[in-house]
C-alpha cells in the first residue's frame, strides 16, 4: 500500500508551529504588554481553560454541569482560607486548593451521579447553591459580604507589582496550555476512547464491558479540581471574594456555556475559538449595558439555529479542518479505496 | 442430551421493557463450544433474550446463569467481565474511532485468551489495510467484520450474534459465515441469532425457535422438519 497513515495533517502540523510562534509572542507578554492588556488576557486564559474543562465534562462525557462555579468559588475560598487562617503561601495555596477540589469532588459525584439528564444539571447548581451558603457562613473569611487577600500575603507573592502581575499572568497562561494539553492527552489514551465510544453508542459500550460510571467519575473528579484551581488562579488575580462572586453561576457557568457552545461543543478547538467571540463582544460592548448581554443572547440563538455544531462544527465540515489531531487520517488513496469497498 | 455441564443455562426468564413483557418463562441451555441458534419472527423476543443475556436488560439473578454463577442481575460491564460479548444487531460500531480504535476498546478488559489485534487482522486481513480508517466510512460487511472482531477481542467464553446478516450482500454474508468455524470452536460457545432459517440450521448444532415470547420449538439442528418449523414460527 502506498498510502500514508498519520493522526497528524499538514493543517495540524501548521497549526502546532504557529501555535508555538504564538505561545512564546504571549510568554513574553510582560515585555511588551501593558498592565491592563496582561490583565485582561489572563483572564482569557482562565476562561480558556474554563470552557476546556467543561467540554471535556459535557461535551465528551456528557455531564451537563451547570454547578462549576461551586469549584471555582471553592478553589477562590479554598485560597484565602488557606493563606490567611492556615499561613500557607498564596502559591503553595495554589496547587493544594486544586487536590482539595478533587477530594471534595468525590462525594459530590457519588451524590449527584444518581441523577440523570436534566436532573443532574439542576442538582450540580443546588450542590453549588449548597457550596455558596456554606461560605456565607465562614465569619472568619467574611460571611456574606467576604474579604479582601491581606497586603502582606499578596507582597509575598512577588517582589513589586509588576513582577506580581507577571507571575499572575505565567500562571493563567501555563494553566491554559497545561489543561488543553492534559485534554488532548486525555482525549487520546483509553479513556479517551472510552469516553468517545460511550458518546458514540451507549448500548455498545456498555456491552463491551465500559464501565460507564466510573469513566465518568474520573472525568468529573480530574475536572472539578482543575477548576478549583483555576478558581484560586482567578482570585489571586482579583485579591478579593465574596461568596456571590465566587459562587457565581452568571460568571463561571453561564458565560462558560457560552463560550463551548458557540465555538464548537465536543471539539478541542472549539473552546479556543469561542473564547475569543466572547471575549471580542464584551471589549467591544461592554459599555453599552444590557444591549451587550441582548447582543450574546443574539449570537447565542443564532449560532444554535445555523451552526448546531458551533462555529469550529461549521469550519470543520465545510473543510474537514483538525488543528487537534485526535482522530485518525489515511493519506493517499482513500478516496478510491472507499469507493472501491462500498461495492464489496 | 449433552452430558456436561451447560455453560449458559436459562429457566423460566421473564423480561420486561417497563410495563411490557418480552419474555415468558423462557428456559434453555448453552454447552461448552457449542452454536446454538435461534429464530423467530420479529417480534418473538429474540433481542430481547440477546440483551437480557448480556446485562443490558436486568432480570432476576437466578434466571441466567453463566458457568454456574447467577449473573441475571448484574451490570453489563459486569457480564462482559465474565466473558459474554454481544455482536449487536446493526453493529453499534464507534463512529469517532478507527477500525483499529474500535478493536482495542473491545479488548479494554484485558481478559486472557488466544484472541489479539494479530489474530483479528489474520482473520479478516482487509481490517489490517484498514486499520487507521473511521470504523463507519467502511462497507457494510467490513463494518459486520470490525463488530465481531471488536467482541472476540474480549476473549469471550460465550459470544452472542444478533443479526449479522441483516442488511448485508448474499455475498458477504456467505464469507462472514464462512469465517465462523474459524471463530467458535477452541471452546467458545455462541448464540446466534438470524432471520434465515437455513442458515442458522446450518451453522448450529441445536436451534430454538421463540414465538410471542415464548419457546415454540426446541431440537437439534439437523432433525427438525421446516413443518415443525413453520407451525412454531408461526404459531400455526
Amino acid at each position: 500500500m502506498s498510502q500514508r497513515v498519520t493522526r497528524s495533517s499538514r493543517l495540524s502540523q501548521g497549526a502546532a508551529v504557529l501555535g508555538l510562534l504564538v505561545l512564546i509572542l504571549l510568554a513574553a507578554a510582560p515585555w511588551w504588554a501593558g498592565r491592563a492588556d496582561m490583565r485582561l488576557m489572563g483572564e482569557i486564559f482562565l476562561y480558556l481553560s474554563l470552557a476546556t474543562l467543561w467540554n471535556l465534562l459535557a461535551g465528551y462525557a456528557g455531564l451537563v454541569s451547570v454547578g462549576q462555579q461551586a469549584y471555582v468559588g471553592l478553589g477562590g475560598y479554598a485560597l484565602f482560607a488557606l493563606t490567611i487562617l492556615a499561613g500557607v503561601p498564596a502559591l503553595w495555596a495554589i496547587p493544594l486548593a486544586g487536590l482539595l477540589g478533587a477530594l471534595v469532588a468525590v462525594p459530590v459525584a457519588a451524590l449527584i451521579f444518581r441523577l440523570r439528564g436534566a436532573y443532574f444539571a439542576i442538582g450540580t447548581w443546588v450542590i453549588a447553591e449548597v457550596f455558596r451558603l456554606g461560605a456565607a457562613q465562614v465569619s472568619a473569611l467574611g460571611g456574606g459580604s467576604g474579604t479582601s487577600l491581606p497586603a502582606d500575603v499578596v507582597r509575598a507573592m512577588a517582589s513589586g507589582r509588576d513582577a506580581r502581575e507577571a507571575l499572575a499572568y505565567w500562571l493563567a497562561l501555563g494553566v491554559a496550555m497545561a489543561v488543553i494539553g492534559l485534554a488532548f492527552a486525555i482525549l487520546r489514551s483509553r479513556l479517551g476512547l472510552a469516553l468517545m465510544a460511550l458518546r458514540d453508542n451507549e448500548l455498545a459500550a456498555r456491552s463491551l464491558g465500559i464501565n460507564i460510571w466510573r469513566t465518568k467519575f474520573i472525568v468529573y473528579v480530574a475536572t472539578a479540581g482543575l477548576t478549583t484551581l483555576i478558581g484560586a488562579l482567578i482570585f489571586v488575580q482579583k485579591l478579593r471574594i465574596s461568596p456571590d462572586a465566587g459562587f457565581s453561576v452568571n460568571d463561571w457557568t453561564a458565560f462558560v456555556i457560552f463560550i463551548v457552545v458557540i465555538g464548537g461543543i465536543g471539539t478541542l478547538e472549539g473552546p479556543i475559538i469561542g473564547t475569543l467571540v466572547f471575549f471580542a463582544l464584551r471589549e467591544t460592548m461592554a459599555d453599552m449595558g444590557s444591549v451587550y448581554l441582548i447582543a450574546l443572547g443574539v449570537v447565542a440563538i443564532v449560532v444554535m439555529l445555523r451552526a448546531p455544531a458551533g462555529i469550529w462544527g461549521l469550519i470543520r465540515a465545510r473543510t474537514g479542518a483538525e488543528l487537534f489531531p485526535i482522530s485518525h487520517r489515511v493519506r493517499g488513496t482513500t478516496t478510491k479505496e472507499t469507493a472501491d469497498g462500498k461495492k464489496a | 442430551m449433552p452430558m456436561s455441564e451447560p455453560i449458559l443455562a436459562i429457566s423460566g426468564l421473564d423480561a420486561h421493557y417497563g410495563d411490557f413483557q418480552a419474555l415468558f418463562g423462557v428456559s434453555l441451555t448453552v454447552e461448552p463450544g457449542e452454536v446454538l441458534a435461534i429464530i423467530g419472527a420479529n417480534g418473538a423476543g429474540k433481542s430481547t433474550l440477546m440483551r437480557s443475556i448480556c446485562g443490558l436488560i436486568r432480570n432476576a439473578p437466578g434466571a441466567i446463569r453463566f458457568r454456574g454463577e447467577a449473573i441475571g442481575g448484574l451490570r453489563a460491564d459486569q457480564v462482559a467481565a465474565r466473558g459474554i460479548a454481544l455482536v449487536p444487531e446493526g453493529r453499534l460500531l464507534f463512529a469517532s474511532l478507527s477500525v483499529e480504535e474500535n478493536l482495542i476498546i473491545g479488548g479494554q478488559m484485558g481478559r486472557p485468551g488466544p484472541w489479539s489485534l494479530a489474530r483479528i487482522y489474520e482473520l479478516f486481513p482487509i481490517l489490517r489495510e484498514r486499520r487507521r480508517v473511521p470504523a463507519t466510512e467502511l462497507s457494510g460487511g467490513q463494518q459486520q467484520m470490525v463488530a465481531i472482531g471488536r467482541a472476540l477481542m474480549a476473549n469471550p467464553g460465550l459470544l452472542l450474534l444478533d443479526e449479522i446478516s441483516l442488511g448485508l450482500a448474499p455475498v458477504v454474508i456467505k464469507a462472514i459465515y464462512e469465517a465462523l468455524p474459524g471463530i467458535v470452536g477452541g471452546g467458545m460457545a455462541a448464540v446466534i441469532v438470524e432471520q434465515d432459517i437455513a442458515r442458522a440450521l446450518s451453522v448450529s448444532a441445536r436451534v430454538y425457535c421463540l414465538q410471542e415470547g415464548h419457546v415454540a420449538l426446541a431440537g437439534n439442528s439437523g432433525d427438525v422438519t421446516r413443518e415443525a418449523i413453520a407451525a412454531a414460527y408461526f404459531g400455526m
